[in-house]
């Protein structure tokens, strides 16, 4: 009997922990299943602000607008309805409030009530019209034409070159700028902590003795262990006037400051992995290289470096997808512009930084927010590729 | 042969240069933050709300909601994450399912903390609909641990030699009975280290607690887990970014890195005393 209760017990613990460790597998399957389906109801939604149609004369011509040339239209970069094939004919952009220049008040009854009517009307009067008005205005009885709408698909969001995702009346999520912000800032980064993380890692597994290696580490943990806000700060209090000064820039929050920042919060995952990497060359091809009477330095970079390739490289790599995700430190420093950046001294946006930025604002189920989670969808599969290939090297590594 | 010994110099001497500059810049943050944040800190700072649109008062209302979070994050994940290690380094086989869940712990501690606050967003703030609160900014923060908590877990489980627990089996335990008796207390000092550390990242964590938890601004403390708090990450980036008045808040920012700081300092202090004062009295591999 108490043997029987004993094997229950194990059998029951055995369970429970079996289902602790499904935590995070769930936790994943989660994840992808949320963020995915937030962003993809993307690609279905319709282009033009929800609850609004565009309308035009109906003599006039166009059919349908992209979202590119209706924020031209309405902000005034296009002005004759030639550029869109259709009449020689100036633009006229009109929304709602503006029917004040049109009617009087008295006209429009006290209750609103005889705005559509009016509405219809102008928009009858006017054969280069195009009008942003709420949907219900546009009902049976509308007499202009009605643009059809699009949706937005996948190649505008892949290939978009503007970020306006608050733009009326068609909001624009384009791709292009947030991604290359997020690439150039972090290569940068790399660029920057890749030096000096392998030159602390040979240092700490070849040249120091015991006790200075005991002080750095403890440094080095540290330094990962400050909070990425806290690097944002000083990033803003010190290193973004300092930039802004050494190179006599209007603003000081750029690309740079944000590559330097991250450059130092890489650091510790690059060292950490180059280090190990290193110190896991066998002793016998050290011996082998000395006893050929190379010295501490050749056997260095002609034994140790090339063996140790591959663990290098995945600190690097380990180092990007760090970089890429990360949030704070990044939004502070680097000027959030969401503009396709041609230099580095220029402000620039992540796409970490856009979520974190424009989410609080963006109301649950619009598209602004479907937007967002498709965004940290891409950053969800850019960041899972990174940790496949790491896998990936070090898997190689051991074959 | 002169010439291999001065390249041998020039190549060291560079590797020291930049070692240094490394402790250097840490020792220049440190240093920058300390000096800046002790001219604001003291007793009515950490116990006083912030007043006069944040340029004034103190932090009080941001330490307890970092404590909160901290607390519960610590709830959620140490439990799960501790079991699961010990699932991982004592009972599983090399099975497609341990294989799984090796990849998907892998991966869940590759995500990055911004998207934790989109889900966390998605499923506990939206779909289950605790809103805004001290549970959803818990339960997020606690998942985005638990691979730590698996991974430390494992590797002081794994760092114990076979013989223990040959030995334990040899004397007629059972495998649960090795586990709690042999087992865990001889990993117990590596574990706690590694926990200790890891609740120093979960109290400066800003983005995945950005949309599930915390407010710029509380009157009062919460009166329950279904409240929103303030945070301490989250009063440094607001007040630093985008305050009424950033001139005015400037102090309080510094003050408030300052208080980030020491619990990283204190976290990272107590880590390291306990892994020296245990790693003599404890032998965990002949």
């Amino acid at each position: 009997m108490k043997n029987g209760l004993k094997k229950f017990t194990e059998a029951v613990a055995e369970k429970i922990l079996m289902f602790s460790s499904g935590i995070t597998t769930l936790t994943v399957i989660l994840i992808v299943i949320f963020l995915f389906k937030e962003g993809m109801g993307l690609f279905s939604s319709s282009d033009i602000e929800d609850g609004y149609v565009l309308a035009v004369n109906r003599e006039n011509p166009v059919d349908r607008l992209t979202p590119e040339e209706s924020m031209g239209v309405f902000d005034a970069k296009i002005t004759s309805w030639k550029e869109l094939g259709g009449n020689d004919e100036d633009i006229l952009v009109f929304r709602l409030n503006d029917i004040t220049n049109y009617a009087d008040e008295n006209s429009l009854g006290d209750e609103l009530q005889f705005l559509p009517r009016v509405l219809d009307s102008v928009i009858a009067a006017q054969p280069g019209i195009i009008a942003f008005i709420p949907q219900q205005y546009a009902d049976s009885s509308f007499t202009g034409k009605i643009l059809q709408n699009g949706t937005i698909t996948a190649k505008s969001f892949f290939d978009g070159k503007y970020w306006y995702p608050t733009a009326s009346p068609s909001p624009l999520f384009g791709l292009l700028p947030l991604i290359s912000g997020t690439l150039w800032i972090s290569l940068f980064a790399i660029l920057i902590a890749l030096p000096f993380g392998l030159a602390v890692a040979i240092y700490m597994a070849e040249l120091a003795d015991q006790r200075t290696r005991k002080i750095i580490k403890p440094i080095i943990e540290l330094l990962a262990g400050i909070p990425s806000v806290v690097y944002g700060f000083f990033g803003l209090v010190v290193l973004v006037p300092l930039i802004q000064q050494l190179f006599d820039l209007p603003v000081g929050e750029s690309g740079l400051v944000g590559s330097i920042i991250l450059a130092i919060m890489a650091l510790p995952t690059i060292i950490t992995v180059a280090e190990d990497a290193i110190r896991t060359t066998p002793r016998s091809m050290r011996e082998a290289s000395l006893a050929l009477g190379a010295n501490h330095w050749q056997t260095i970079y002609k034994v140790v470096l090339p063996y140790s390739l591959s663990g290098i490289t995945a600190a690097a790599v380990l180092g990007i997808g760090r970089a890429i995700g990360e949030t704070m430190a990044v939004l502070m420093v680097s000027g959030n512009a969401a503009v396709i950046p041609s230099s580095l001294l220029e402000p620039m946006r992540t796409i970490p930084a856009t979520i974190a930025a424009e989410l609080g604002e963006a109301p649950t189920g619009g598209i602004h927010y479907k937007a967002l989670f498709l965004l940290g969808c891409i950053l969800f599969i850019l960041t899972l590729i990174i940790s496949i290939s790491v896998e990936f090297i070090n898997t190689r590594k051991k074959a | 042969m002169k010439k291999k010994q001065v390249s041998q110099n020039i190549a060291f001497w560079i590797f020291r240069l930049f070692s240094l500059m490394v402790v250097g810049i840490l020792f220049w943050i440190l240093g920058f933050i300390i000096s800046k944040g002790i001219q604001v800190i003291d007793w009515d700072f950490l116990t006083q709300a912030p007043t006069d649109g944040m340029t004034g008062g103190g932090i009080f209302p941001a330490i307890m909601g970092t404590l909160y979070l901290t607390v519960g994050s610590i709830i959620v994940a140490f439990p799960i994450g501790v079991l699961s290690g010990i699932y991982i380094n004592e009972y599983a086989t090399n099975n497609w399912f341990v294989k799984l869940i090796r990849i998907m712990t892998t991966n869940l501690s590759s995500v990055p903390s911004i998207v934790f606050g989109l889900f966390g967003m998605a499923l506990f703030v939206n779909t289950m609909g605790f809103g805004d609160s001290i549970i959803a900014g818990s339960l997020t923060l606690g998942l985005l641990t638990l691979p730590v908590v698996i991974r430390v877990t494992e590797e002081a489980l794994h760092a114990i030699d076979d013989s223990f627990r040959t030995a334990s089996y040899a004397l007629g335990a059972t495998k649960l009975q090795t586990i709690r008796k042999v087992i865990l207390p001889m990993a117990l000092p590596n574990i706690m280290t590694g926990l200790i550390l890891s609740i120093g990242r979960v109290s400066g964590e800003t983005a995945p607690i950005l949309f599930t938890a915390v407010a710029y601004f509380l009157p009062k403390l919460p009166d329950s887990i279904f409240d929103q708090v303030m945070a301490l990450p989250y009063h440094l980036y607001v007040i630093s970014t985008s305050g009424t008045d950033l001139a005015a808040s400037r102090p309080i920012a510094y003050g408030t890195a300052l208080v980030l700081i020491a619990i990283i300092l204190v976290i990272n202090i107590i880590a390291t005393l306990l892994r020296n004062y245990f790693g003599k009295k404890v032998k965990t591999n002949f």
